[in-house]
């Protein structure tokens, strides 16, 4: 154990949440002599993960093929994928959704016992096994009772990285503010994986929890790793006005409807196939979620949408399903709605609009999980493998964070089996966070608050980066960012305690939030076409002869976010026409 | 490492004065004492009548007294608070099945035999469950045949 | 409606020989829950105040607070319910308070583990079987109510034996282990019965109820543990009828 430093492990786990469980689970299984140990800004349980409602996509079923998922996710992510980790991918899924059964996982059933799959969106086969609608919360849980059966993982619950310590292009841990104290800690490590998730919060309407604000991305962002596809943000098409809770597309796989102003289903304008009285994979409601947003801003241009106290919304309806149908596989959702729009969807419409749900970009890895910087790998949300490319499809995100978190566990443990201990020269780093934190604690004449801060850059990152962007959008953007991380440096904080301090954690969430923010917009004004849920006004379409490569963006020294590109590893599915609903 | 003071949150002794339900478990709990009550004043209402016809009637007049009467009702009372919880809590610790009421279902599960994993043909009884109300209700019409019982055998 | 509600919130630092109330006045508006009342106030009126919030939606157990006496989920509990005011909101009770409505759960997170939730089943033998068990819906059904806990902690807040003893198990736990011993899947009954027929475990309820009656899931923690009761006397009944030698 390094002097100085709180504690020593072999692989320290960033973030407890479906791949950051699944990757502890996997090392304590096959490298039990190994010390592993999960660190997360809060219990595990509550990880974002557990607000995953619809389902996790395995080919499994007799009439399905791994090829057919694999296209699947390759068109729906509009050929930016890189082929040979879908394969992959889709290989390893439906084992991983078999282990997690076997761990108790209370997956829905047949009658005959058997698992129970269903329809989602832009998948030609049903294949999303599902946990009624809280699929997510259901995974979380499983994961998280199974993994204390292993009484030696250690784990350090609400503790807050703000720094990895990296030395000579090799990662050897972190310094972390054990919130309950406010005691500056380093944990040293032989390999770190960070599985933080995503960073909704970098806008303003979002089906993210709070903790959503891109913690790891920033975390590597600012250690020299490059984040990938950073301006592939994905608008889940319903979600609740106001509080942007999510509305799973498993209402519309088990047959729901969109509706605009006049009752109309408007989907079938924009070519995504003929409306059915009963679901058709892969057309209209069940079309791919950048689709179905871009439909809705059309839809708002045209006037015909309906006006809701929070802006223009559309209407899920859910009637014609039954009571039944909505109690069995839909109780949450209609639970949700009474609560917080007291609309019951048994006999109302639903009040829906797009609204922030995932990032397709993060930090890059290779099909392992591997960083560039040496005994750093990430996995889940956080990574851009990529198998999600332009645009992820429902369903492929839970399974996405068991294989990758298993796969980067594995291969972290993997490296930390043969790696040397830390240098004693990073533990200086610990002290440099000591003052910095130090310095933000004490200043006077600070005059800026962190919610103003906040609001003005979720502001800045709707207008310039939304569902349809511009380069002037952006190019203002950017400017605005550029204010905002001026008035970040006269922030004024009201609360000088170490002991559980909120605001502090919020301000450093916030720093984090301006790193993304900065990465996707230099990422989308690098990219000029318009390909999956990156649409440019002044690009309309997409260019695979420029394009069909990854944005990276690094950070230079003087802080913004230098773009290089990166080819799109292509294998058996050259780039092709993405059709949906013919 | 000296974690900062925590602050214990103090546990009032009249914790169950604030709110009605921890009173009505209170009270529940207090149904024992007239219980045993109940049980005693049988025991020497059958011993009396064991010692003949005077001792019979020296208790009889010792029950009607104002106050013994007033514990009997201030009992009874008790006693129907005893009964209507521990009724309603018994289908809760017990979940009652009706095997004909439920479906069986033919599956193949897979079983361990000497080491190798083997299908094996399996018949799953599912369903059944008699509902909560149906206990609840039974206990009752339990409770009024066997009072008319007794009530037959003593008037008679 | 009055456009404003006065939210009395505890406050506490680590030192404070006892926890103070604050006042704050936050707008009353339609649809704001408690949580966004203290929200309001954090960004707004007193960026000092320390809580723990996450999902907004009722599902990852975060925001418990004792709102007007009772454990709520802030994010579900709305602020016109308590109009005109004042809503009085308070740190979860029966838990240490960390600092202000933040509260120690550490003792559950020690309990948990010790029901042992999770699949306990001795057959694996490292073989990894490539299809799945088998379960009906309906043996989903026996105990899907009980694994749908968020672990929130207010039945634990809600619970007096669990204020009085500080051994007992509590509500949440004695589910979870419910939960795994319905589960077709599981064969751990009799290691968790070894841990829950003491004294500590389910022998600890009184049946007080109001577990059940605070639980934002529906997951009746009190009639697990009284089911785990009939379910333990039974074993031990049998224990001394039947002692396993003569078997």
């Amino acid at each position: 154990m390094s002097e100085g430093a709180a504690a020593a492990h072999d692989v320290l786990l960033v973030g407890g949440g479906a791949a950051g469980l699944r990757a502890a689970i996997a090392i304590a299984e096959t490298n039990p002599a190994l010390s592993v140990a999960v660190i997360s800004k809060v219990y595990p349980m509550r990880s974002h993960t557990v607000s995953a409602e619809g389902g996790a996509a395995g080919a499994m079923a007799a009439d399905d093929t791994l090829d057919e998922h694999a296209y699947d996710t390759v068109s729906g992510g509009d050929w930016l994928g890189d082929q040979d980790a879908i394969e992959t991918f889709v290989q390893e899924a439906p084992r991983e959704l078999l282990q997690l059964e076997h761990w108790g996982c209370p997956w829905s059933r047949q009658p005959n016992g058997r698992i129970a799959v269903r329809a989602f969106g832009g998948m030609k086969k049903m294949r999303t096994w599902f946990a009624a609608d809280k699929t997510g919360f259901h995974m979380l849980h499983t994961l998280f009772q199974t993994s204390l059966k292993y009484a030696d993982l250690r784990r350090y619950d609400e503790w807050f990285v703000t720094r990895l310590l990296v030395d000579d292009g090799r990662v050897h841990g972190v310094v972390a503010i054990e919130l309950r104290t406010g005691r500056i800690e380093t944990i040293t490590a032989k390999a770190v994986v960070l599985c933080t998730g995503g960073g909704g919060k970098v806008f303003p309407y979002t089906t993210n929890a709070n903790i959503c604000t891109g913690d790891g991305m920033a975390l590597a962002y600012r250690a020299g790793a490059p984040l990938k596809d950073m301006e592939f943000v994905q608008y889940h098409p319903t979600g609740l006005p106001f509080t942007g809770i999510l509305i799973t597309e498993a209402t519309r796989a088990e047959g729901g409807w969109l509706l605009n102003k006049d009752g109309y289903r408007y989907l079938q304008d924009y070519d995504l196939g003929k409306p059915e009285p009963t679901p058709v994979l892969r057309s209209m409601e069940l079309g791919p979620r950048d689709r179905l947003s871009q439909a809705f801003v059309h839809e708002v241009e045209k006037g015909r949408t309906i006006e809701s106290p929070y802006g223009p919304v559309v209407h899920l309806d859910l009637r014609h399903l039954g009571a039944k149908l909505i109690d069995t596989k839909l109780p949450m959702v209609r639970e949700l709605c009474l609560k917080y729009e007291r609309i019951d969807p048994v006999k109302e419409l639903i009040p829906v609009r797009p609204v922030v749900h995932y990032m397709m970009g993060g930090v890059s890895t290779d099909i392992n999980g591997a960083t560039p910087i040496e005994g750093l790998f990430a996995a889940g949300e956080t990574a851009c493998v990529s198998i999600n490319g332009a645009n992820r499809l429902g369903s492929n995100s839970l399974p996405e964070c068991l294989v990758f978190g298993a796969r980067a566990g594995n291969a972290a443990a993997e490296y930390a089996s043969s790696a040397k201990p830390a240098p004693s020269v990073v533990l200086r780093q610990n002290d440099d966070e000591e003052r910095r934190i130090s310095q933000l604690l004490a200043t006077d004449g600070g005059t800026e608050q962190i919610a103003d801060i906040r609001e003005a850059v979720q502001s800045t990152m709707e207008d310039s980066a939304g569902i349809f962007r511009s380069g002037d959008s952006l190019a203002k953007g950017i400017d605005q960012l550029a204010e905002s991380r001026q008035r970040l440096a006269s922030l004024k904080l009201a609360d000088r305690t170490r002991a559980f301090n909120t605001e502090l954690v919020a301000a450093l969430e916030l720093a984090n939030l301006l790193d993304i923010a900065e990465t996707i917009l230099h990422s989308a004004i690098s990219r000029e076409e318009s390909r999956g849920a990156h649409q440019r006004t002044d690009f309309t379409t997409r260019d695979d002869e420029n394009f069909l490569n990854h944005a990276l963006a690094y950070r230079d020294a003087d802080g913004s976010p230098r773009i290089e590109r990166l080819p799109v590893t292509i294998t058996r599915w050259p780039p092709g026409e993405r059709v949906y609903g013919r | 490492m000296s974690a900062p003071a925590t602050y214990r949150q103090p546990v009032s002794r009249l914790w169950w004065l604030k709110k009605p339900t921890y009173l009505l478990f209170m009270l529940r709990e207090l149904t024992c004492v007239f219980v045993a009550w109940s049980v005693v004043f049988l025991t020497m209402f059958v011993y009396a009548i064991g010692r003949g016809e005077a001792a019979y009637r020296r208790f009889l007049d010792w029950a009607a007294s104002p106050v013994v009467v007033v514990v009997n009702l201030v009992a009874l009372a008790f006693l129907v608070l005893h009964t209507v919880t521990w009724f309603a809590l018994t289908p809760k610790a017990a979940v009652v099945r009706a095997p004909r009421a439920g479906r069986r279902v033919v599956a193949t599960k897979m079983v361990y035999v000497a080491g190798k994993v083997r299908p094996a043909a399996t018949v799953i009884q599912v369903g059944g469950r008699v509902p909560g109300a149906a206990v609840i209700a039974a206990q009752y019409v339990g409770l009024v045949v066997v009072s008319v019982f007794i009530a037959w055998l003593v008037l008679r | 409606m009055p456009d404003s509600i006065q939210m009395r919130v505890t406050r506490y630092t680590p030192g404070d020989s006892a926890p103070t109330v604050a006042d704050y006045d936050v707008p009353l508006r339609q649809d704001w829950s408690v949580l966004d009342g203290l929200n309001h106030i954090k960004d707004n009126l007193d960026g000092s105040l320390s809580y723990r919030w996450s999902c907004r939606m009722g599902i990852c157990g975060s925001c418990g607070m004792n709102v007007q006496g009772t454990p709520k989920l802030t994010c579900g509990t709305f602020l016109s319910d308590y109009a005109p005011g004042p809503v009085r909101v308070e740190p979860l009770t029966n838990f240490p308070i960390v600092r202000d409505l933040v509260v120690d759960i550490d003792d559950f997170m020690e309990k948990l583990p010790k029901v042992k939730p999770w699949i306990v089943r001795n057959d694996e033998a490292g073989a990894l079987i490539d299809r799945e068990y088998l379960q009906t819906p309906e043996e989903l059904e026996e105990y899907k109510q009980f694994s749908n806990c968020i672990n929130c902690m207010l039945c634990y807040a809600a619970c007096p034996v669990y204020g009085l003893d500080e051994d007992f198990i509590g509500p949440a736990a004695i589910a979870l282990a419910e939960r795994y011993d319905l589960d077709t899947r599981d064969r751990g009954r009799r290691e968790r019965l070894d841990v829950l027929i003491e004294r500590e475990g389910v022998w600890g309820c009184t049946f007080v109820g109001e577990c059940t009656r605070v639980c934002p899931k529906h997951v009746d923690p009190a009639g697990a543990i009284q089911r785990y009761k009939l379910e333990a006397a039974k074993e031990s009944v049998m224990a001394v009828l039947l002692p396993r030698g003569a078997l």
